[in-house]
């Protein structure tokens, strides 16, 4: 367990003590925005981990709205538990990222990219269609029972989103590991020479479906997490390929340096995001371009080149 | 199955087609000379079809000749095209060819969003309707079934670009310095094409068809928000299937998605939604080039 405790794990475990402890003073609305941006920035995380490589997926919506359909459809059948949904969700789109994984560690470059959106967005037509899963409309989805305790509004909330910062902690903290792993490290030889790394003896492909994996499960923790969130799955908004385009929105906003950049990232999405929309609902979606082609045009590396570029002038 | 389905999938299918075609071959075009996947094009399309709308409107308001409304149709898309070249090819993405592929995409994704609302601020949120030049071209019969004319002319002018563009490509001086230049940017600079110019050109050409992808779809469509969105990912799709920056490929692309649709539609409606991106992913899965991909010169 060589490097457990380094920098990033204090960094995030005082992250999470100071959101446990803030849970209890926030207003509803704020927790709202927190769980969604919890739910965004996992899928970001993911993306993260393929971005090492230097791949992006235009479709990782599907991740996400499969993540999302798994939990309203295990409330349809009885099943109500949020560890079991959770758990459940997150290893149903774990086990589609690794079937389609096969397939998708032979692509690179904007081919990746492409096949992600083709598949994603077969997904949001199968939705769209089905009758049985509300077509366009969607399914309402309840609060969820915690080992048999039902809670209802704002102590609900409460649970709810102390439960996913403690998840979510726990998933970045094994990112974080995993990234500075050797196959971690690996997969940006990968992305420098993947010849070369051939030739070191690794195989490129498995470290690539490796990540597949990861970002197929943490995208499907983040679907589950949203599905409770709002309280309502529908294709437009789970599946469709604008939402994919807000992942890498959040991923490039973020940038790579490090696993908590696209959990801040997301939060700033989101906020950003909530006050266009309360303050400027007519232009909300010029202020996120335009925030975005800000951050392209003069943050390359995203808002975490901040912190570096900080480090630089101290020293 | 019998013949009256079968032709009514047909006509149904290459009116769809073509309309792919005129959206599809902008994105290829620009495509296959910037190497930029144009996410764009769809606002492109939309604000095609609005301004076209609004002009048709005016235009008919004023009871002016009547065949009128279709130099109207092509001057809002040559109008736009011209203007998006300046906004989006100088005022954007001069300053990202250098970077990763990817994040052009991005930029281009957060340019549609912003044009998306500037969209609504220019032209609201109800629908403009435009049907006069529709009504203008009254109906035929094919197999004792009513189509009218405006839809099956799609089919033509699909067939005068298609032609336009290989005649400009592959006849004309012009055509063989953007070819130079697709091939060896550097190189071809260094002969003295003006490379900025032709980028600029092929740019003004891309955004003019997919706004003209939009206008001449006007009066057939309730124009509103959202139809960009809608749009550009099946672009996306048929220059896929196509292969990327072949303008062949996109006219191929186009007929197999429509007829498919067309069928989808008319025999098994449940999959109409989705049949477009089970082709996209199976040829990308089979021949991730696509279908008609233009050789790749190697450089060494």
């Amino acid at each position: 367990m060589k490097g457990l405790f380094d920098k990033t794990f204090w960094g995030l475990t005082i992250g999470l003590i100071a959101l446990l402890i803030l849970n209890f003073f926030l207003a509803d609305w704020l927790r709202g925005i927190g769980l969604q941006s919890i739910a965004r920035g996992m899928v970001a995380l993911g993306l993260l981990v393929l971005w090492r490589t230097g791949l992006i997926s235009f479709g990782h919506a599907l991740f996400f709205g499969f993540g999302a359909y798994a939990a309203a459809l295990l409330q349809r059948i009885g099943i109500n538990d949020f560890f079991v949904i959770l758990i459940v969700g997150t290893a149903a789109s774990g086990l589609l990222a690794y079937g389609l994984g096969f397939l998708l560690r032979q692509y690179r470059a904007i081919y990746f990219a492409l096949l992600n959106l083709a598949f994603s967005m077969i997904l949001w037509g199968v939705l769209a269609n089905l009758e049985v899963l509300g077509s366009t409309d969607g399914i309402g989805v309840r609060p969820p029972s915690y080992l048999g305790i039902e809670l209802e509004g704002e102590a609900n909330q409460m649970v709810l989103f102390a439960l996913a910062i403690i998840f979510t902690y726990l998933v970045a903290v094994a990112t974080n590991l995993y990234l500075r792993s050797t196959l971690g490290y690996m997969t940006m030889a990968v992305r420098e020479n993947e010849i070369r790394v051939e030739y070191l003896g690794y195989s490129a492909e498995r470290a690539i479906h490796m990540k597949y994996i990861i970002s197929g499960l943490v995208a499907g923790f983040g679907g589950v997490v949203m599905a409770f969130a709002v309280g309502h799955v529908d294709p437009d908004s789970m599946a469709y390929w604008p939402i994919s385009g807000d992942f890498v929105f959040i991923t490039i906003l973020s940038g790579s340096g490090n696993v908590a950049a696209p959990l801040i990232g997301a939060m700033v999405y989101e906020l950003i995001r909530s006050y266009a929309f309360e303050y400027a609902p007519q232009v909300w979606q010029l202020i996120m371009g335009g925030s975005l082609l800000l951050i392209i045009m003069f943050l390359p590396d995203g808002l975490w080149s901040l912190t570096e570029r900080f480090k630089r002038d101290k020293a | 199955m019998d013949l009256q389905l079968l032709a009514v999938i047909l006509v149904d299918g290459l009116v769809y087609a073509s309309y792919l075609f005129m959206v599809a071959v902008g994105l290829t075009v620009i495509f296959g000379v910037q190497k930029v996947l144009n996410v764009t094009h769809g606002a492109f399309y939309a604000y095609g079809a609005y301004l076209a709308a609004q002009m048709i409107g005016l235009y008919y308001g004023a009871e002016w000749p009547a065949y009128g409304g279709f130099v109207i149709i092509v001057l809002s898309a040559a109008f736009l095209g011209v203007v998006f070249a300046f906004l989006i090819e100088r005022g954007l993405l001069k300053y990202l060819y250098h970077r990763d592929e990817h994040i052009i995409v991005l930029a281009t994704f957060a340019a549609f969003l912003m044009l998306e609302d500037i969209q609504i601020l220019i032209w609201g949120m109800n629908p403009y309707l435009a049907f006069q030049p529709l009504a203008e071209l009254g109906t035929s019969e094919i197999a004792e079934l009513t189509f009218d004319n405006y839809s099956l002319s799609m089919i033509a002018l699909s067939f005068i670009i298609a032609f336009g563009l290989w005649y400009g490509l592959n006849r004309t001086m012009w055509g063989k310095m953007l070819l130079a230049v697709i091939y060896d940017r550097e190189l071809s600079q260094a002969m003295g094409i003006n490379v900025t110019a032709v980028f600029l050109g092929t740019f003004m050409i891309g955004a003019f068809l997919g706004a003209l992808g939009g206008a001449y779809i006007a009066p057939t469509i309730s124009v509103q928000p959202g139809i960009g969105v809608e749009v550009i990912v099946l672009a996306f799709a048929v220059v896929v299937i196509g292969g990327m920056g072949s303008i062949p490929g996109a006219l191929i692309g186009a007929v197999m998605v429509g007829i498919a649709r067309a069928a989808a539609v008319h025999m098994l409606p449940e999959v109409e939604l989705f049949v477009i991106y089970a082709i996209m992913a199976t040829v990308l899965v089979f021949r991730p080039q696509g279908l008609f991909a233009p050789v790749q010169a190697r450089k060494i």
